[in-house]
């Protein structure tokens, strides 16, 4: 069985290190933040300027001044400090936000990420995708494995402008787990009851593997 | 102390012109200078470059610039929550300039420290770092980056004083610290505005050197763009 987006933010949360600082992209990433194993102490930033980011609000506490950068409401823990875009992005260029991790709609085998625009179609912008990408030590993707047409978004080669190079450490989609090594795609685990040959056959660029590849464990 | 209250809206927008290059803070809807923005969107100015991470919604926020047509051109890193926006970028009507956020942010910084350009890693490969000089630092390529300024900063405070010192709350900060050094005249609204010596100076975010003039807003609507909210247990 194919992962679905809760069970691929559970996996990468087996990714987190205790005592890190880490910023949690948009969509499958936030819900990251649901599943922080037992004893790991995490702090988490978000680039419009908050670090000890909380959960939600409950209903009628929602406060207009506090957001993440998705836009959402959110609330602060004990610890946590707020400050301007420009201190934020010091944190992040300047690597003392250890991991990253984000959604793409494209990966190339050397580490490449596109997930910013689709010429002439969506032109959203970067935000702070490409600061992001470009400083982080530890970078992650979260995302499906083949887009809406079931094209693979693990590629040789990106298709769309790129949002940053050879930045990408390691790919969790809701089939497997990759890594980016030097040659190229590591097949390092598949999703529960789906085969090897199945992941081959759902990705365009080659995937490394060596002996057995094992099931994730959730 | 040099006092930078103005007694009004009008006053804090005096010599507003057509053409002219504006910073506006905020971040999505929160932080934005509401009552300026409103007062702008009433004004017969036009062909306006305005330099802001987002672009607001249809309806409110630069959004109520864009519906008048009054932007010729945006510097913005994320537009995506303005419909008419992605129409008039994508007609031609309205050029468009994405930059990284954190690019914008530092831009902002370097123009008020003084620093005319600067090298960062983020961008370089993609087309951001198009025409742009590199140079390796540490074994990684970075890209040249230039300071950004504006005729006017708009920003948006919590409290001030007469002095023009301010302080803000939550992540309403975001931009407005950076972009108030950065204007040539900066135009700060507040929530609240107290005399000097009512804020206590080991509190100030902003110093009051880097605002030009201060009014208190009529009102604040702080729209909410992602309303997210928990159950109780």
């Amino acid at each position: 069985m194919a992962l679905d987006k809760n069970q691929i933010a559970q996996r990468i949360a087996q990714e987190l290190e205790h005592n890190t600082y880490v910023n949690l992209g948009i969509g499958i990433p936030t819900l990251v933040a649901n599943y922080i194993p037992k004893g790991i102490d995490i702090e988490f930033q978000s680039e419009n300027g908050v670090l000890g980011m909380g959960p939600f609000p409950f209903e009628g506490e929602e406060d207009p001044d506090l957001i993440n950068a998705g836009k959402q409401t959110i609330t602060t823990l004990d610890g946590a400090v707020l400050f301007d875009s420009a201190t934020s992005f010091a944190m992040i260029r300047g690597q003392h936000v250890q991991l990253t991790v984000l959604g793409a709609m494209e990966v190339s085998e050397n580490g490449d990420i596109a997930n910013w625009k689709i010429p002439g179609k969506m032109v959203k912008g970067m935000g702070g995708a490409m600061d992001l990408v470009a400083s982080a030590d530890n970078i992650i993707v979260a995302m499906m494995h083949t887009n809406r047409s079931g094209a693979s978004k693990i590629l040789k080669q990106c298709t769309l402008p790129i949002t940053g190079v050879n930045c990408v450490k390691k790919v969790v989609t809701n089939l497997a787990v990759l890594e980016v090594a030097e040659n190229g795609f590591q097949l390092l685990e598949r999703a529960p009851g789906v085969s090897v040959e199945e992941i081959k056959n759902a990705t365009d660029a080659d995937l490394i593997i060596e002996g057995e590849v094992p099931e994730m464990k959730l | 102390m040099i006092n930078k209250v103005v007694s009004n809206i009008e006053k804090a927008l005096q010599g507003v012109e057509s053409n002219m290059t504006f910073m506006v803070g905020g971040f999505g809807l929160s932080g934005i200078p509401e009552n300026s923005i409103a007062a702008l969107s009433k004004m017969d100015v036009f062909g306006l470059t305005c330099i802001s991470n987002n672009a607001g919604v249809d309806d409110f926020g630069l959004g109520l610039l864009l519906q008048r047509k009054q932007i010729k051109k945006m510097i913005s890193s994320y537009v995506g929550e303005n419909a008419e926006f992605e129409r008039q970028m994508l007609s031609g009507e309205l050029e468009v300039d994405l930059i990284p956020q954190g690019s914008l942010a530092e831009r902002s910084r370097a123009a008020g420290a003084g620093i005319p350009a600067f090298f960062t890693p983020a961008g370089y490969g993609t087309e951001v770092a198009e025409g742009k000089e590199v140079r390796e630092y540490n074994g990684k390529p970075h890209i040249l980056e230039s300071a950004l300024t504006a005729d006017f900063a708009f920003v948006k405070a919590w409290k001030g004083d007469t002095a023009g010192n301010l302080i803000f709350k939550g992540t309403a900060r975001n931009f407005n610290p950076l972009m108030a050094m950065a204007g040539k005249i900066t135009v700060a609204e507040v929530e609240e505005l107290v005399p000097a010596g009512e804020l206590d100076p080991n509190q100030i975010h902003t110093p009051g050197i880097f605002v030009q003039r201060i009014f208190q807003g009529e009102k604040y609507e702080k729209r909410i763009e992602q309303k997210t909210t928990r159950k109780r247990d």
